[in-house]
């Protein structure tokens, strides 16, 4: 685990959003831009797939015509559904070895520093350019214990009969309209099968790169975790600057079995004109645990809510969220908590930081049904404010319906004091770095729950958005 | 030999004079202790010379050596070589005590600047104080000055007792090794052993080269300190200094003859 140790000391790189650039890539197939069961039969037909995955995607298309727009939360009327790539295959077919990933593809993850982490610290490795995953590789110590680590395509076209079983019944396409949108459209994404007591105990990564303009992207990932075994799996993604805006639309589905362990852990560094409208949820039977850590830094808007279901009595569910809204951002982010069995425990924790005319919203839901007694929750929000210009809000939904449970809520919003700049600044720190220091103070709590290495980038990003912040 | 030269200091706040004509000389070696009653500027003239940004200058000026360090912010003043122990240290949640320190040391000492300068400041840890050095030093003044190793994990001031905060503010003062320091009531709110404990760092930290201004409410401290001079503070100036029979006399007859004598004429025309 990372201390401030490791990472305080990583102020004064002067960088802008470092993965603004744009790669020349011919995809191999471009479906037209916009909304309707044309695209989706061609995307259907280009992965070959079964019948009834095509009968879900158009079902799904219907239902996303059917839903309105959510009124509440960020505004997303800048969304031009008619003016975005649904569908973009950059190559032919997915790689096991970087050698066979096309030069210039490969060009993007090598600056993005992904194939060396990969050697480093990983077991397993995904990347996904555009709607394709484009490389998926898993070591072979865990390949031999039985763990199956694709993309999610090739999970279906292997496994169809567990994909099948639980495809879209953690999140059905009907739950929202973003989650109908990704039925229709899905591509890529991974598909994670960790079998009975095998505990992976190094990061699986998948890496998620937008390089086209108007680009709309709609990751779909399955995690089962089969009893007693256990998972890390990380995600992380960036786009290049553009003036018009691209979406990003994932559905995250993950089922952890009695007594088994999964972490998600997401740095979601988009450039600032994407949408960000990704719904995570997972299923948590008896003893068993589920820990969201949630980081997100950059897109325009971001609304995101991991969620965790607990159905087994003793399950566990923790979400760790970590918003960082700059100018022309809307961090709307948060989490959900339901409690279905009885002693069952969870935990919220978020830290959202707002500065430059930023705005970070907390949305959670607490909920512990009839029945779920002797269930713990306690849910703490703090909210930091760089300047007068930014802004926080919070909007904690609790439902109780059992008397036996023990619920805390704590909120809090602060501001960057000027006495403790001071105190800082009156030891030798200057302006700037003592305010770096006390955003990295903020989101200690958070930060250590992360392996070393996205401890080291999370404050990385951080540093580089406080540049010259203050004063 | 260093000297910090007060000169006819008028300051304050939002248009507010605090300061009203301070003149004091520090010189290394020396220990100045200004006397005062609650509400006379003491803390005020500690903020000033530290360069706290709350508080404006009107008038007057603040020599180090000759140089004038009204222009300075807070951070050059310390790198300059002033430090300020404060009366209540600031909490920083999440920021560890040995890492503050080592950013801290860092900067005064100019590996920060000198990683700047060659603009070497990309890859980790270059700007900073190496590690293993850093860490002999650090536990061998905790040792000297009494606060428990395990401080260096804990958040800075974050749970700390009256007493915690006043020792880890000597901690401070000996790993940034100042010119001048000034302390800000650091008797105050302590018992007898956490004062003893204080008044012994000082000692230790009093060397030629350094000079100290102990501003204090009460003469208990100077049991333990003994000042080469004692100023009496009063509604924003000096108004008397002597020796440490000055002291004495404060304790036997109270700050009450201070108001009558000087109050009068101290009144704003």
């Amino acid at each position: 685990m990372a201390t401030q140790n490791d990472l305080q000391s990583l102020e004064g790189v002067k960088e802008g959003y470092q993965y603004d650039f744009r790669d020349d890539v011919t995809p191999v197939f471009k479906a037209k831009k916009g909304l309707n069961h044309e695209v989706v039969d061609q995307i259907s037909s280009i992965k070959n797939e079964p019948e009834w995955m095509r009968q879900f995607r158009h079902e799904s298309l219907d239902i996303f015509f059917s839903k309105p727009m959510p009124t509440w939360g960020p505004d997303l009327s800048a969304i031009d559904f008619d003016d975005i790539y649904y569908y973009l295959r950059p190559t032919e077919k997915q790689e096991k070895s970087w050698d066979d990933v096309p030069d210039n593809i490969k060009n993007t993850f090598d600056r993005l520093g992904i194939p060396e982490a990969e050697r480093k610290y990983l077991a397993g490795l995904g990347a996904q350019y555009e709607s394709e995953m484009v490389y998926h590789s898993l070591h072979e110590q865990w390949e031999d214990m039985g763990i199956i680590f694709l993309g999610m395509d090739d999970g279906l076209q292997q496994h169809e009969d567990i994909v099948r079983e639980y495809f879209s019944t953690i999140v059905p396409a009907a739950d929202n309209k973003f989650a109908a949108l990704n039925g229709a459209f899905w591509s890529g994404g991974s598909f994670v099968y960790i079998p009975k007591g095998v505990q992976v105990d190094i990061p699986l990564q998948a890496y998620f790169r937008i390089n086209t303009e108007n680009m709309g992207q709609f990751e779909r990932t399955m995690i089962i975790v089969e009893e007693g075994a256990s998972v890390h799996y990380v995600e992380g993604c960036t786009a290049p600057v553009y003036s018009s805006t691209s979406l990003h639309s994932g559905v995250i589905e993950i089922i952890v079995k009695k007594n088994a362990r999964c972490r998600y852990t997401t740095i979601q560094n988009w450039s600032t004109d994407v949408y960000n409208l990704v719904t995570q949820r997972s299923i948590v039977e008896e003893g068993a645990s589920m820990e969201w850590v949630d980081g997100n830094l950059g897109s325009t808007v971001t609304m995101k809510y991991p969620s965790v279901y607990m159905m087994g009595p003793g399950a566990h569910g923790e979400v760790l969220s970590m918003a960082f809204a700059g100018h022309n951002q809307h961090q709307d982010t948060g989490g959900k908590v339901i409690h279905a069995a009885p002693y069952t425990s969870s935990k919220i924790v978020s830290k959202s930081i707002s500065k430059d005319g930023g705005r970070a919203s907390y949305r959670g839901l607490l909920k512990v049904a009839k029945g779920a007694h002797h269930s713990k929750s306690n849910v703490v929000c703090d909210a930091l404010l760089l300047d007068e210009e930014s802004r926080s809000d919070t909007y904690p939904y609790i439902e109780i319906e059992e008397d036996e449970v023990s619920v805390g809520h704590e909120a809090s919003v602060s501001k960057i004091g000027e006495e403790q700049l001071f105190y800082l600044m009156s030891r030798g720190i200057s302006e700037d770095e003592a305010a770096a220091m006390i955003v990295g103070g903020f989101i200690e709590p958070l930060v250590k729950e992360l392996p070393m290495e996205y401890a080291v980038e999370l404050n990385r990003l951080i540093q580089l958005q406080m540049e010259g912040s203050i004063g | 030999m260093s000297v910090l030269e007060i000169r006819n200091l008028h300051a304050g706040v939002e248009g507010a004079k605090i300061l009203k004509g301070v003149n004091l000389t520090l010189r290394s070696g020396e220990i100045h202790a200004l006397m005062g009653p609650n509400g006379s500027g003491k803390s005020t003239l500690g903020y000033v010379i530290a360069g706290h940004p709350h508080y404006q200058v009107y008038d007057g000026d603040i020599l180090l050596d000759g140089e004038s360090i009204l222009d300075m912010e807070a951070d050059e003043r310390t790198k300059a070589g002033i430090f300020l122990a404060f009366q209540y240290p600031v909490a920083v949640p999440g920021v560890s005590v040995a890492n503050f320190l080592r950013t801290a040391v860092s900067n005064v000492r100019g590996y920060t600047d000198r990683a700047r300068e060659n603009g070497n400041n990309g890859t980790i840890g270059s700007n900073l104080m190496p590690m293993r050095e850093f860490r002999r030093e650090l536990n061998a003044k905790m040792k000297e000055f009494n606060v428990d190793p395990s401080f260096a994990r804990r958040y800075l001031n974050d749970g700390f007792s009256g007493g915690e905060k006043k020792r880890t503010e000597v901690l401070q003062m000996a790993m940034l090794e100042p010119k001048f320091a000034i302390l800000d009531e650091s008797d105050s709110g302590l018992d007898i052993d956490a004062l003893r404990v204080v008044a012994d760092g000082i000692n230790k930290l009093a060397t030629p080269d350094r000079g100290f201004l102990l501003i204090t409410h009460y003469q208990r401290i100077l049991n333990y300190v003994k000042p080469d001079y004692v100023s009496i503070f009063y509604n924003g100036r000096v108004v008397q200094t002597g020796g440490p029979e000055v002291a004495h006399m404060l304790e036997e007859r109270g700050y009450g003859w201070v108001e009558e004598e000087f109050g009068a004429e101290a009144q704003p025309a």
